[in-house]
C-alpha cells in the first residue's frame, strides 16, 4: 500500500517567498512584542517557581516505601517488585522478623531495600504489583546526587521520602 | 617611511612568489599565491592606485584563488613528489629568465617615468584639471575632486574605459559571454546523454 | 602627515575596535540569546550578574544577565584548547585568525560619525577615509572565506570539509549579487567614498527616505523602485556572506554537526564566533551607510543637526555617532529577528536564488536605474 502525495500547487505569492517571510516575521515579532509588554505567557524560571502545586494526582515521581498507621513498615519483602522491575533497579534483602517483636506475625521484612535511581524509569510497575500497598510513586522528580552511590536510595531514605500512608488505597483508582 | 613599506611589500610579494613554486603542497602554494597578490595590491595602494589595488584583492585573492583552492580541495590533490632535477630543463629555464630580465631592464631603462622618483615629482591634480579643461573634457564630479586636490582614480578609470576604450570593453564583454555560453553548452551535453528523462509520475512515498 | 593625524588615527583604531566593535560583538551574542528567548516565549539568560556573595555581600546583583558575555568570554578562555591529532596543524591554527582579521579590517572604512571637534581639530570619525569604501569592504571581506575554507580543509574530517566547500561556493556566488546590487546606489551618488556618500544623504535625504533637500524630486522618488530592489538583494546577500541564518549552511548543525568549526574548541572557536558577529556588525554598518543615511539624523540638515553643525559643536558629532550606532543596533536586531523566524534553505535553493534570481535582478536593476537617471532629470 503506497500513497501518492500530490505536491501542492504553489501560487505566485507563495513562490515569491516574500509574503510568507513577512507573515513569519510578523508572527515572531508578535511573540516578542507580547513578551516585552509583559502580556505573553513565559516559561517558568525553574528553581524559583516550581510546578509542584499543579502536579496531577497520578503523577509518577520517585518510588518510595511507606509505613502504615501503626508505624509498621508495610513491605513484607515478597520481592515481587524486584522481579517485575523492568530495568532491575530494585534490590531487596529479606530477613525474618524475630519472634517476640510486635509484628512478628508478618514473618518477613526487608533488611535492605535499595532502588538505584539512575536505573529507575519511573514506570510504576512496582506500585502496581505490590500486594501490600507498600511502595508508591511520589511527586519527587528532582532526584540528584554527585556520585553514583548517592543516587542509590536505601531503606531509610525511601521511608523518609515515603512517609506514612493510612488505610487502604484503591488500586482501581482511575487516575492511576 | 614609504620606501621601507615598499621594500617590505616587495619582499612579501617576491617571497611568497618563490614559495608558490618551492612548496610541494598545492594548498600551501595556492595560499602563497594569494599572499603574493596581497603584497602586490599593497604596492599598488602605495602608488596611490587604490582602485587597482582593491580590485587585485577582490578579483584575484578573493575570487580566483578561492576557486583554485576550492578545486584543489575538491579533487584532493596530494603533495607533489620530489623529482630528480632535469639538467637541460634547468639550464633552459635559467637562460629564459636571464633573457626576460635583460629585456625588462632595457625597457625600464628607456622608460622616461622610470627615472623619476615619485616623491620628487608628486601628482598634481590641479595641473591635471587644467589639462582636462584645455582638452575640453568636462565631468562635474571628477573636476570637483581634482580641484580639491584629490586623485579620483576610480572615476578617471571609469571615464577612460567608457569613453576612450568603450569599443574594446564591449568586445571583451562579448568574448567573455561567448566563453560562458561555451562552457555551459559543453557541460550540458554530457548531462543530456547520461540522465534519463524525468519520471512522468512522482515516485511513491511511504506513508 | 602630521603627528595629530597619526595619534588620532591610532586612538580611533583602538577606540573603535575595542570600544565599539568588540563590546558590540559581546553584547550582540547576549542579545541574540535574549531575542531568541523572547520570540520563543522564554526569558533567556538572566542569571549571571556580579557575584556579591563571593565578595561577602548578601545578595547577587543579577543585572538581567548583562554580565553574561563576560562569563562567556571567561569560559572560552578557561576551556581546554584541544587540537585533534589528525588535523593539519599550521592551517588549523591559522584559520581562526583569518576569519577574524578581515572582519575587523573592514571596520576601517565605515564612517561611524561625521566629525568630532576636539582640541580645535576636526577629527573625522572614520579610521581610513578611502575613496573606494564599498569596494574595500567587499575585497577584504572576500578574504574572510579563506579562514572558513582552511578551517574546513585543515580539520581533515568530512563534516568540516563539506562546510568549507559550501561556504566557499556560497560566498563566491553571492559576492556577484552583492557587487551588482550596489552599482545602482553608486550610480546615484557618483561617489565611492563612504564619508561623501553619507554627507550626500545628510543633505539630500536618505536613499530609502528622500524626504528633504534634493530628495524631494521626481527622480529620487522614481529611483525608490530600483533602490528597494537593490536594498533587498543587498541585504539578502549580506545575510549569505555572513553565513547568517536562512543561509547558514556552512555550519548547518542538523546536517554537518557544526560545519567548518566542528573540530575547534575554546578560544579558537571563539575567534570564529567573534568573526561571524563582527562581520554581521560591519554588514549592518554598510547597509546603514549606503541606504539608510549612515550617521545622519532625519531632517538633520534642516533643523541644524547636519554635517555643518558638527563642524562647530562637539556634541553634534557625538549625536551623529549615537545615531549611527542606533541604526546599526536596529539592523543587528533585524538580523536576529530573521534568524529566529526563517528555517534554513536547502543548498540547491540557495545557489538557485543567488545565480538564477538575484544575479539577473541585480543586472536588470542597473539598467533600470540608468534609464531613470537618463530620462528623468
Amino acid at each position: 500500500m503506497s500513497y501518492v502525495v500530490e505536491r501542492p500547487k504553489l501560487t505566485l505569492a507563495e513562490r515569491m517567498y516574500f509574503p510568507s517571510i513577512l507573515k513569519g516575521l510578523s508572527i515572531t515579532f508578535g511573540h516578542l512584542f507580547r513578551f516585552v509588554t509583559g502580556k505573553g505567557k513565559v516559561t517558568m524560571s525553574y528553581p524559583e517557581e516550581k510546578w509542584d502545586d499543579s502536579l496531577p494526582e497520578h503523577y509518577r515521581g520517585a518510588p518510595t516505601l511507606v509505613t502504615d498507621e501503626h508505624g509498621r513498615e508495610r513491605c513484607v519483602a515478597c520481592q515481587l517488585c524486584e522481579f517485575i522491575c523492568p530495568p532491575r533497579a530494585i534490590t531487596i534483602l529479606p530477613e525474618p522478623i524475630p519472634a517476640g517483636e510486635a509484628f512478628a506475625k508478618v514473618e518477613k521484612r526487608p533488611k535492605a531495600f535499595e532502588i538505584d535511581m539512575i536505573r529507575c524509569i519511573y514506570c510504576g510497575m512496582c506500585e502496581e504489583v505490590c500486594p501490600e500497598q507498600a511502595i508508591f510513586l511520589r511527586k519527587d522528580y528532582a532526584i540528584t546526587g554527585t556520585s553514583r552511590a548517592e543516587m542509590v536510595h536505601d531503606k531509610t531514605r525511601l521511608y523518609q521520602l515515603g512517609g506514612v500512608r493510612e488505610g487502604l488505597v484503591n488500586k482501581w483508582n482511575p487516575l492511576k | 617611511m614609504p620606501s621601507v613599506l615598499f621594500y617590505l611589500f616587495s619582499a612579501i610579494m617576491l617571497g611568497f612568489g618563490i614559495l608558490v613554486v618551492a612548496l610541494r603542497n598545492p594548498v600551501s602554494s595556492a595560499l602563497s599565491l594569494a599572499a603574493s597578490f596581497l603584497g602586490l595590491a599593497a604596492l599598488f595602494v602605495s602608488l596611490g592606485a587604490f582602485f587597482i589595488g582593491v580590485i587585485q584583492v577582490l578579483v584575484y585573492a578573493g575570487a580566483v584563488m578561492v576557486l583554485f583552492l576550492f578545486i584543489i580541495m575538491l579533487l584532493d590533490i596530494q603533495a607533489e613528489q620530489r623529482r630528480k632535477l632535469n639538467l637541460p630543463a634547468v639550464i633552459g629555464g635559467s637562460l629564459l629568465v636571464l633573457v626576460f630580465a635583460l629585456q625588462l631592464a632595457t625597457v625600464l631603462g628607456d622608460f622616461p617615468a622610470g627615472h623619476r622618483i615619485l616623491n620628487a615629482a608628486p601628482l598634481s591634480p590641479t595641473a591635471a584639471l587644467e589639462a582636462r579643461r584645455a582638452a575640453g573634457t568636462v565631468h562635474a564630479s571628477i573636476d570637483q575632486d581634482l580641484a580639491a586636490g584629490k586623485l579620483p582614480d576610480v572615476k578617471l578609470i571609469g571615464e577612460t574605459l567608457f569613453s576612450q576604450y568603450n569599443f574594446h570593453l564591449q568586445i571583451i564583454g562579448v568574448l567573455l559571454l561567448v566563453a560562458t555560453v561555451g562552457v555551459i553548452v559543453i557541460s550540458r551535453r554530457e548531462d543530456k546523454t547520461a540522465a534519463p528523462a524525468e519520471p512522468s509520475s512522482p515516485a511513491p512515498t511511504p506513508p | 602627515m602630521d603627528w595629530f593625524f597619526i595619534i588620532s588615527s591610532g586612538v580611533k583604531i583602538a577606540v573603535i575596535t575595542f570600544g565599539i566593535i568588540l563590546p558590540l560583538v559581546a553584547l550582540s551574542s547576549l542579545a541574540e540569546r535574549k531575542v531568541s528567548a523572547f520570540i520563543q516565549d522564554r526569558i533567556g539568560p538572566n542569571r549571571v550578574g556580579i557575584p556579591m556573595t563571593l565578595l561577602g555581600g548578601k545578595k547577587d546583583i543579577a543585572f538581567f544577565g548583562l554580565v553574561q558575555p563576560l562569563a562567556d568570554g571567561l569560559k572560552f578562555i578557561l576551556k581546554e584548547d584541544f587540537t585533534p591529532k589528525h588535523v593539519r596543524k599550521f592551517y588549523f591554527w591559522l584559520a581562526p585568525a583569518l576569519v577574524l582579521v578581515p572582519a575587523l579590517l573592514t571596520v576601517g572604512v565605515i564612517p561611524f560619525g561625521s566629525t568630532l571637534k576636539l582640541l580645535g581639530h576636526h577629527v573625522p570619525l572614520v579610521i581610513a577615509d578611502l575613496n573606494i569604501g564599498p569596494l574595500f569592504v567587499f575585497a577584504i571581506s572576500s578574504l574572510g572565506v579563506y579562514g572558513i575554507v582552511l578551517a574546513g580543509w585543515a580539520s581533515n574530517s568530512k563534516y568540516p570539509f563539506l562546510g568549507g566547500v559550501r561556504s566557499s561556493s556560497q560566498m563566491i556566488s553571492y559576492e556577484i549579487a552583492l557587487g551588482l546590487s550596489v552599482i545602482p546606489v553608486l550610480m546615484i551618488f557618483q561617489e565611492l567614498n563612504l564619508g561623501a556618500i553619507v554627507r550626500f544623504q545628510d543633505k539630500n535625504g536618505w536613499l530609502l527616505l528622500p524626504l528633504w533637500g534634493d530628495g524631494l524630486s521626481l527622480q529620487r522618488w522614481l529611483l525608490l523602485v530600483p533602490l528597494a530592489i537593490s536594498f533587498v538583494v543587498f541585504t539578502v546577500s549580506i545575510f549569505a556572506e555572513t553565513n547568517r541564518m536562512p543561509f547558514d549552511l556552512p555550519e548547518c548543525e542538523t546536517e554537518l554537526v557544526a560545519g567548518y568549526h566542528t573540530e575547534y574548541s575554546s578560544m579558537k572557536f571563539a575567534l570564529f564566533f567573534l568573526g561571524e558577529y563582527a562581520a554581521m556588525i560591519v554588514g549592518s554598518g554598510l547597509i546603514v551607510t549606503l541606504f539608510l543615511g549612515g550617521w545622519s539624523i532625519p531632517f538633520g540638515d534642516k533643523i541644524g543637526l547636519g554635517f555643518e553643525a558638527a563642524q562647530n559643536t562637539w556634541w553634534v558629532g557625538l549625536l551623529h555617532l549615537g545615531c549611527f550606532l542606533t541604526k546599526v543596533v536596529a539592523f543587528i536586531f533585524f538580523f536576529m529577528w530573521v534568524r529566529w523566524t526563517l528555517p534554513r534553505f536547502r543548498f540547491d535553493q540557495l545557489m538557485r536564488l543567488g545565480w538564477v534570481f538575484f544575479f539577473e535582478i541585480a543586472l536588470f536593476n542597473v539598467f533600470l536605474t540608468a534609464l531613470i537617471l537618463m530620462l528623468v532629470k
